[in-house]
């Protein structure tokens, strides 16, 4: 099924306009109220099948795809890598054909390598859902953030957000820093030169070396996780050192001359990237994302389940 | 095809039909305990509160009022697509021994009645449900049927009626137009 609006697949927030991201976003905030009724659920994904396919751990985006999907009626299996026939050495392509080959309607999918979801949605009749390929994006979390935004500041264009700390290796950084753009944000980065990628001033984007300046100048900052399991490499001298030039401190914000929203994707390494009293604190939107993650995911798969424009006039009444 | 619209009732009298509908409603209920009217999204939802603030006026309460997209419900996603954009539902968090009314502009296939009140039946189990269309337009492909009726036409189904509302089409009237102009479903 191609949806008429977002075409088969979403991939990242590079390739949509600022007009489907906007109506993703528009479609999601009725569907919040689905989630506070004492019957979350509605019918309008019934008989549809849905497999979660994860290659990497993932709690928080996986649990949200799968209420979205439950709240929405459709039916759901979860493939995780290990355990499964992909531990036997299986490709990525024959375990998806093999489930199509089981009649289903979209995967969601999860996987260590940048690109996977395209090469995944070229092969494969089902809509694919991008939940996070490698490096390069995780549109759904974009959009989450984005929506949880739009709620506080209202319309973006103009806004200020920052996006803090391990941008080099975050998915979740360039599906922001994109939608954020379309949507008129302006956008600035900060964090270790070693965690910014080396031609971010192209990017159009603002670039800090202080949390102290980018505090001062952002109306949001967006604290990405310090990937500890990619700290081999040796980007930061410590952990310590990191939370002493670059962590989201309460005596930092009590110096800003506005309120930040306060934002994380989680999981947080709390007295990391982020202290405990500012990811507890009054301007902390952290838990709003979470709840706007279930509405948003509703909404993308809600979109992609489009059937063919030419039968609607049909279809009226 | 360009035919000019026909005026099946103008501001003035739709006031009139909106005002009987309201006494047929406290009839039909025998007053207003426990009485809550509920609007389809979109233009239900107006003619709901117009309704609820005629019984008010006369009966001197506050009646409940409620709104209902019933986009997710609709049994043809298959082959309409999504709409755009769904709208607002809004609703005490229980109908539980409630009389309701829905109410709808117009009353076509049944569809859209079907579809809410399986919606409806996600908030508890209502001591009634009662319908009340401001147009029965007939067409009906479902056994269903209203309670309440502002207007009957016969329309054949190259032709759209249109229910104005002056929030939100900035005119007031019902009218009917040839289908190939766009509108709602």
């Amino acid at each position: 099924m191609t949806s008429p609006v977002l075409g088969k697949d979403l991939l990242g927030l590079e390739e949509l306009s600022a007009e489907q991201i906007t109506l993703i976003l528009d479609t999601a905030e009725p569907l919040k109220e689905i989630s506070e009724r004492t019957i979350k659920k509605v019918p309008a994904l019934r008989g549809m099948t849905i497999v979660n396919l994860f290659f990497e751990p993932s709690t928080r985006t996986r649990i949200s795809f799968e209420f979205a999907e439950k709240r929405l009626s459709a039916d759901t299996v979860n493939v995780a890598a290990s355990g499964s026939s992909v531990s036997k050495g299986e490709t990525l392509v024959d375990t998806a054909r093999n489930l199509e080959a089981m009649r289903i309607d979209m995967v969601v999918i999860r996987h260590g390598a940048s690109g996977a979801a395209r090469f995944l949605a070229d092969r494969i009749k089902s809509n694919v859902i991008n939940a996070g390929d490698g490096t390069h994006e995780h549109p759904t979390q974009g959009l989450l953030d984005l929506l949880t935004l739009r709620d506080r500041l209202g319309d973006l264009r103009g806004r200020r957000v920052c996006l803090c700390g391990d941008v080099l290796h975050s998915r979740v950084a360039r599906s922001n820093l994109w939608g954020l753009k379309k949507l008129g944000a302006e956008v600035a980065v900060c964090g270790p030169r070693s965690l910014l990628p080396n031609a971010i001033d192209q990017m159009g984007v603002q670039v800090f070396d202080r949390i102290e300046a980018a505090i001062e100048w952002a109306e949001a900052l967006n604290i990405l996780r310090l990937q500890l399991e990619r700290m081999q490499g040796g980007y930061i001298p410590s952990l310590r050192e990191y939370n002493r030039v670059f962590g989201v401190t309460r005596e930092r914000l009590d110096r800003a001359p506005r309120d930040i929203l306060i934002m994380h994707p989680g999981p947080m390494n709390r007295g990391v990237e982020i202290d405990s009293d500012v990811a507890d604190g009054p301007h902390s939107v952290i838990l709003d994302q979470v709840t706007n993650g279930v509405a948003i995911r509703m909404a993308v798969l809600y979109l992609l389940a489009g059937g063919r424009p030419e039968l609607a006039e049909a279809a009226k009444g | 095809m360009s035919g000019k619209p026909t005026v099946v009732l103008d501001a003035r009298s739709m006031a009139r039909t909106l005002r009987r509908m309201a006494d047929e409603v406290v009839e039909l209920f025998s007053g207003t305990d426990d009485l809550i009217l509920v609007g389809i999204q979109r233009r239900g939802v107006q003619l709901a509160d117009r309704i609820a603030n005629f019984i008010d006026e006369r009966e001197g309460v506050r009646v409940a009022r409620g709104a209902l997209d019933i986009t997710l419900y609709r049994d043809d996603l298959q082959t309409i697509g999504p709409r755009p954009v769904v709208g607002k539902t809004s609703l005490p968090l229980s109908l539980d021994n409630r009389k309701v009314v829905i109410v709808d502009d117009v009353l076509y296939t049944g569809r859209t009645v079907r579809a809410a009140m399986d919606e409806l039946a996600d908030f508890g189990r209502p001591s009634r449900i009662a319908l009340a269309v401001l147009v029965d337009r007939g067409g009906r492909e479902l056994p269903i049927h209203a309670d309440i009726v502002g207007k009957t036409v016969q329309a054949a189904s190259h032709l759209r009626v249109d229910v104005q509302i002056s929030d939100i089409d900035g005119e007031e009237g019902v009218i009917i137009v040839p289908r190939e102009a766009e509108g709602e479903g």
